[in-house]
């Protein structure tokens, strides 16, 4: 028990004396999983409103893909990620492992099926003539879509949140192609990992109280704009 | 003599055939709507109605056929064509905005200039009495508020043809009552080609220049209200535009351009028509033609066919009672609740009921049916 008050102490010492190594973590974090989050809703918002518009062979499949996609384990991402940009991998090349590049990376890559398949619902709990009538109002088929997706755009907010949720607080992918490299690819969960493996609980408390922190203030806006714009 | 000015042909359809499935859901050699007039689609349910309209509205694409607008053929994906034309279907479809912001959008998706819509849209709102409402979240209306809404989206983008899939259904009768006095008054002021699909004949009837009963992903019958409603092709189209009495027949008497045909339970009905006798026909009388009262033998009536009878039900019909007297055939009458209570007429209780040979509507058949 006083372990745990212990690190609620330091947590809140380390927060109030804006300690350099712990606010840089928290920035890097929050700089990768926004960018990760941000690179999937592009591609997961695209991704599942054609999926939910279109019909075509393997259609079925593609969408049991896309929902397995949704509890893809980080580890497993994490590792062929690593795979990929491994010095002799397919994009080696590129020689982005062990930096906030390949976090990012990896992190796009589990976030992206849980947006496309919250976006493909979201699309396809629409009224099946709403499409039908945007287009009769005279709009193209670029017209139609950005309607149909302002439409869904509660849904979408839950894509988000759960894309970004999902993301902030993975460490399975983060230490793999990050290496948490200290000041450089070291992020809130990977430092966690660390710290406890060290046995520096107070640290470790210390940082999972900012990780919950920050996920709770993001997902508390977000959910305000959600319960804002609810139709009553 | 003063010659009769055909309207312009402003949609025309060719040779269409929609299949789904399989399935041929439409098939219908050629159809054309009138600039100005108001075209009704009635039909049963699954007809292929709502194909139809969907159809040529350029909304789904036909297995075969083509449909001109203004003398051009529709090109795939027919945008251009979606520019001229608005829809409002059963349900309102608003999005999740204000009123205002509503009735807007097709104006939005045409890229006017916010001031034009500001100026545009106020009086579409009022129009459709719904501009107490422009602030309102769409979310937030009746069922009737939110098909004004529906309306006045369509009508303020000036659309030279606008389709009508059954708007009115799913509303309460006093709510449908006043918005097809509205939409009546609207499509005369504003001169509007309108293609409104409906099960509900009064409806119909309010609205349409002309009628066509679809039946079977076919047109059974396509014409000026009056002739479909009055002259039905065939027994299909006859029970649907409420010729409640459709009776075989077969022709035992003619004279002078009216004849005798025998119907069921041993009884004649005197009808007007070129046929001849032995033919098949098909007596048809519309509930509202037949005239009931308590005495054997009505007094100073003019009609041919006077026929004893027991009344086996009588069911209420909005504003009339429906009544279905056995004459040793069925027959269909529809009195006012008045009427039925001034003439004491209940289930049992006989009557005589009648209706005038011209009242009768011929239709022949090469094949008789059973009487």
């Amino acid at each position: 028990m006083d372990l745990i008050i212990e690190g609620v102490k330091q947590a809140l010492y380390l927060l109030f004396t804006l300690d350099r190594e712990v606010i840089g973590i928290t920035l890097l974090s929050l700089q990768i999983s926004g960018t990760a989050t941000l690179i999937s809703l592009f591609i997961g918002i695209t991704a599942g409103t054609l999926v939910a518009l279109t019909r075509f062979p393997g259609r079925q499949l593609v969408v049991s893909l896309i929902n397995t996609g949704m509890g893809l384990p980080p580890v497993v991402v994490g590792l062929f990620v690593t795979i990929f940009l491994w010095r002799n991998g397919p994009f080696g090349f590129l020689e982005i492992l062990y930096t906030p590049a390949a976090i990012i990376l990896a992190q796009a890559v589990i976030a992206t099926p849980i947006v496309t398949g919250i976006t493909l619902a979201a699309i396809q709990h629409l009224p099946a003539n709403l499409r039908l009538q945007i287009l009769a109002l005279g709009a193209t088929r670029a017209q139609m879509i950005w309607i149909l997706v302002k439409e869904a755009r509660l849904p979408l907010l839950a894509a988000v949140m759960a894309g970004f949720g999902g993301v902030i607080s993975e460490v399975g992918a983060s230490i793999m192609v990050g290496g948490n490299i200290k000041g450089y690819s070291r992020v809130l969960t990977t430092a966690t990992v660390m710290e406890t493996g060290r046995g520096n609980f107070d640290i470790a408390i210390a940082l999972s109280v900012i990780l919950m922190l920050l996920a709770f203030c993001i997902n508390a806006i977000l959910t305000q704009i959600q319960q804002r714009e609810r139709p009553r | 003599m003063s010659a009769t000015i055909q309207p312009e042909i402003l949609l025309k359809l060719e040779d269409l055939l929609v299949r789904r499935g399989g399935v041929t859901v439409l098939d219908i050699s050629r159809l054309e709507v009138f600039q100005g007039q108001v075209l009704s689609l009635i039909g049963p349910n699954g007809a292929g109605k709502s194909t139809l309209m969907l159809t040529l509205a350029g909304l789904l694409k036909p297995s075969r056929g083509a449909i001109f607008f203004q003398g051009e053929r529709i090109a795939d994906g027919g945008f251009a064509y979606r520019r001229h034309i608005a829809m409002v279907f059963q349900e309102p479809l608003l999005f999740d905005a204000t009123v205002f912001e509503n009735v807007a959008t097709g104006l939005k998706i045409r890229g006017m200039s916010r001031g034009d819509i500001v100026r545009a849209v106020p009086g579409y709102l009022e129009r459709f009495g719904i501009g107490h409402l422009a602030k309102r979240s769409a979310r937030k209306l009746s069922g009737g508020e939110a098909q004004r809404t529906s309306l006045a989206r369509a009508f303020v983008t000036k659309p030279e043809i606008v389709f009508l899939d059954e708007p009115f259904s799913a509303l309460d009768p006093p709510t449908r009552e006043a918005l097809t006095n509205d939409l009546e008054r609207i499509l005369r002021e504003t001169h509007t080609t309108a293609i409104a699909s409906t099960h509900d004949q009064t409806e119909a009837l309010r609205l349409a220049d002309r009628i066509a009963v679809v039946i079977g992903g076919k047109i059974a019958q396509i014409g000026p209200v009056a002739e479909v409603m009055n002259r039905p092709a065939d027994e299909f189209v006859a029970s649907f535009v409420g010729v409640e009495t459709v009776l075989p027949g077969r022709v035992v008497r003619v004279s002078a351009g009216a004849f005798a045909a025998a119907v069921a339970g041993g009884r004649e009905v005197e009808a007007v028509g070129q046929v001849e006798p032995g033919d098949a026909v098909l007596c048809c009388v519309r509930p509202e033609q037949v005239t009931l009262s308590p005495n054997p033998t009505p007094p100073g009536s003019s009609a041919r066919n006077v026929f004893a009878g027991t009344i086996r039900q009588i069911t209420p019909l909005g504003l009339f009672q429906r009544i279905r007297v056995d004459c040793g055939f069925e027959l269909v009458a529809y009195v006012t609740r008045q009427s039925l209570e001034e003439l004491g007429l209940t289930e049992g209780k006989p009557v005589s009921a009648s209706f005038k040979a011209t009242a009768v509507h011929v239709i022949r058949r090469k094949e008789p049916l059973p009487l």
